[in-house]
Parts: structure tokens; C-alpha cells; sequence
């Protein structure tokens, strides 16, 4: 039952070309950096990298985008990238918008074994095209299919030799949902310590999610935004 | 005299009641929680995970793992929750947020709203902002009655990519309030100064004037 692996390489072996990745974070709030350094690292390529942002140009996901080694986003929200508006106003990525709820929610069934769902966010509107239209409680609903991922990437603050994971504040955002709809979960935690050391009764997201966590390290924790009083 | 965007969010705040949950938006809505009445007690939401969010932290005291849907540092109030999105979403689809405040490029009379994308110019994403409309059982609306160069923005149609549609109940412009209805904008009050000539002229859509129409109150 022992799920560590020694460090980030270690832990997206087996990533490949093209391959379709969840990645945990909100802006660069709970973004699984170790993981996003070595996918850097390792050159992999034609990625579909489902997040709720892209990053900013020099952190997140903005390093896979500046060495372009991505294909598609699936995102709700991302603004905060100029790299990313060049390659998609240049044709040279694939950009899928999707409503934040929705997203949350596509990538919950995903886990669940849901294959889809009706929401009614977005009708009326162009995220509505294509889409199967019902009726319910008066209101107009679009139906929206579960996503999964041949890898999911999260980073929570604690977690256990048998993957069970605590998140920290809102660093939790979509990692919970997002560890649940992987193939494979890669979890990357702020401390690393063995089972039964983690309080059961505060575990977020339960061990059987995850199959590969390890010890990151140099976490540079960026604030995007700096706000003070 | 047009509102500041102050009194807009100050105006909205009349809208509060007591054990409200409350998600603001970016922009003027998040300057409503500084005009919080005395004696109410609200509860801001978040929808990037988190319940009970309080003011920006002192300085030095930021933590990059407590941020608001803005991406600002933030700080969390005594009673206060952290979550994840697929359970922020379900309060907010389940109609459990109480009120809705956000900004908006264009409204019509009908209350669609478009907010999120200038075809050509901004191509950002919708965030959270169409699960918010689509579902909020209450939703007021804080912006400019007119474009810079003087266009209205309150509308037969909307010309921007919507949002949702038939969902706006409440509009606090610079210049008035204004009640969605079935039969169009129903004009409740006017900024101080600003009479209801000069506010007809500057709404597109069907404007509703009944009787005196009286001035705002701060």
C-alpha cells in the first residue's frame, strides 16, 4: 500500500505525447509546482491540460505553454497570460471555456462514475451550442459530460504514505475534485508523513484516489495577487 | 450628479439583510462589503472555496494559500469554511447563496446580461461568473449606465456574447435603480440630482416610470 515515489521525475512517468492532464490550482493557489517543473523537464508534448487557469507567463502552467508543449486547454478562466492570448489569437492553441461550476462539476462525475448531468449555467449562451437542452423545474438545463484524465495532478498540504490528502485553505479549490478523476492521481505534498499519522476524521481526499505521492520541495508559493490592508 | 462607484456599492449594501449569504463579484461589488449596514450580519462567499471571507490582511501577513476568486490575498472570518469548487458551486447552484452582486457590460430589459468576452478584444473566460447567474435566486447588477463615449448600456438586446439570460433582477447604476420586470425596466429611484428625462435618455430598452419617482437615500 505504499504509494511514494522519490520525487516529481518519478512521479509523471509515463506521461506522454499527447496524453490529456488535470491539473489541480486556482490562479497559482494550490498549483502542483514540482510537477509542472519536471513535466517542463521532461519535454512531453501535444498535451490537453484541463485547469481552471493557464497560469501566468513565467509560473504555472505558463512554463508548459512558453515552451509550447501544449495543445488544448480546458479552462474557465484565463486571463492572466500573455503568452497564452498570442498562441491562441496565432491559432497555435486550442482553447475549450468552459463555466467554473460546470468544470468543477464535470471533473467530480468524472470521479463519481457519472457520465453526465444536466446544469443550467450557460444556457442562451455560446457555451449552449451543440448542446442537448431539458426542461426541469421550469428552467431550461444543458446536459454536460464527465471529464476524466489519463493523469491527474494534485498538490495538497499534508499527506500519507497511503495517499490520503489534506488541503490548506483555499489551496483546495479543484484538487479535490480533480484527484478523483485521474487514471493515474499524482499527489505532491507540502509534508510528507506515514499513515496513520493524518487525523481519519479531517482526510479530504481519501488514499484509494491516489496512486503516486511524493515529498515536493522549493515550493515558491507565488502570489499572484498581492492585496494588503 | 452621476454616483461614484462608491455610492453604487453603497446603495447595493441597502440591499443586505440580516444572515445573508453574499457572493460579490469583481470591481464595484467588491466594494459593497465596505458598506455593510450596522446591526446586519452577512456572510461573503467565495467561489474559489470559502465562506466568511474577511478583509485584505495586514501587511505582511498574506498567504498565498487564502485568495479570493480575484486571486487578491484575503483574510477568513471567526466561523468561517474552506471547501472545494465542486461544493462551492453546489451552494451556488442550489440556490443556497442568498445574493449575487456583479458587474456587466450590457443588461436588456428582459435581464439578460453579457459580462465576460468583447469579441476580438477580451477573450478571458467566463469564470464562475455564468454558473453564478444561471442560478442565484437573486442577482443585482452594479455598473455604468453609459459607455465612455455615451452609449446606453441598458438594452433591447444585448450586442456582446451573453452571459444568461433572463436573470437580472435589480440594476444600481451611476444614475438609477431599476427593477427587472416582465414588462421591462421599472425605474424605483434616481441618483440625487438626476432627473427622469435625462434617465430616459440614456436607457435603450423599455424604461417604466409610475408616479413620483423618488432619490436616492445614503
Amino acid at each position: 500500500m505504499n504509494k511514494v515515489v522519490k520525487n516529481a521525475t518519478e512521479a509523471i512517468s509515463g506521461i506522454a505525447d499527447g496524453m490529456t492532464l488535470m491539473v489541480g490550482g486556482f490562479g497559482l493557489s494550490g498549483i502542483p509546482e514540482n510537477s509542472i517543473t519536471a513535466l517542463v523537464e521532461s519535454g512531453v508534448k501535444d498535451l490537453t491540460c484541463i485547469s481552471n487557469n493557464a497560469g501566468v507567463d513565467d509560473f504555472g502552467l505558463g512554463l508548459l505553454l512558453q515552451k509550447r508543449q501544449i495543445r488544448k486547454m480546458i479552462s474557465s478562466y484565463v486571463g492572466e497570460n500573455v503568452e497564452f492570448e498570442r498562441q491562441l489569437l496565432a491559432g497555435e492553441l486550442e482553447v475549450d471555456l468552459i463555466p467554473q461550476g460546470t468544470l468543477a462539476e464535470r471533473c467530480r462525475a468524472g470521479g463519481a462514475g457519472i457520465p453526465a448531468f444536466f446544469v443550467p449555467a450557460g444556457y442562451g449562451t455560446e457555451v449552449a451550442e451543440g448542446k442537448e437542452v431539458r426542461e426541469y423545474n421550469g428552467k431550461p438545463h444543458l446536459l454536460e459530460l464527465a471529464l476524466t484524465a489519463d493523469f491527474a495532478i494534485v498538490k495538497a498540504w499534508k499527506g500519507d504514505t497511503h495517499g490520503n490528502l489534506i488541503y490548506r485553505h483555499t489551496a483546495n479549490n479543484f484538487n479535490q475534485a480533480m484527484a478523483t478523476a485521474g487514471k493515474i492521481t499524482i499527489a505532491e505534498v507540502e509534508e510528507l508523513v506515514q499513515a496513520g499519522e493524518l487525523d481519519p476524521n479531517q482526510i479530504h481526499t481519501p488514499g484509494i484516489f491516489v496512486q503516486r505521492i511524493f515529498q515536493g520541495k522549493d515550493y515558491e508559493k507565488r502570489i499572484e495577487r498581492l492585496t494588503e490592508r | 450628479m452621476a454616483l461614484t462607484k462608491e455610492q453604487i456599492a453603497q446603495r447595493i449594501a441597502q440591499e443586505l439583510k440580516d444572515g445573508y449569504y453574499v457572493n460579490l463579484g469583481i470591481g464595484i461589488p467588491t466594494l459593497v462589503a465596505n458598506y455593510v449596514p450596522d446591526g446586519i450580519e452577512v456572510v461573503l462567499q467565495s467561489e474559489n472555496g470559502m465562506l466568511g471571507m474577511g478583509p485584505f490582511p495586514e501587511k505582511g501577513q498574506a498567504d498565498a494559500d487564502m485568495i479570493n476568486a480575484g486571486k487578491q490575498t484575503v483574510t477568513v472570518l471567526p466561523g468561517g469554511s474552506f471547501f472545494d469548487s465542486s461544493t462551492s458551486f453546489a451552494m451556488i447552484r442550489g440556490g443556497h447563496v442568498d445574493l449575487t452582486v456583479l458587474g456587466a457590460f450590457e443588461v436588456t430589459d428582459k435581464g439578460d446580461i453579457a459580462s465576460w468576452k468583447i469579441p476580438g478584444k477580451m477573450v478571458k473566460g467566463m469564470g464562475g461568473a455564468m454558473d453564478l447567474v444561471a442560478s442565484a435566486k437573486n442577482i443585482v447588477v452594479a455598473m455604468q449606465h453609459c459607455s465612455k463615449d455615451g452609449q446606453s448600456k441598458l438594452l433591447k438586446e444585448c450586442t456582446l456574447p451573453l452571459t444568461g439570460v433572463r436573470c437580472v433582477k435589480k440594476i444600481v447604476s451611476d444614475l438609477a435603480v431599476i427593477e427587472v420586470t416582465d414588462d421591462g425596466f421599472k425605474l424605483l429611484e434616481r441618483a440625487p440630482g438626476v432627473s427622469v428625462e435625462e434617465i430616459k435618455s440614456v436607457t435603450e430598452g423599455r424604461l417604466i416610470v409610475e408616479g413620483e419617482i423618488p432619490e436616492m437615500q445614503f
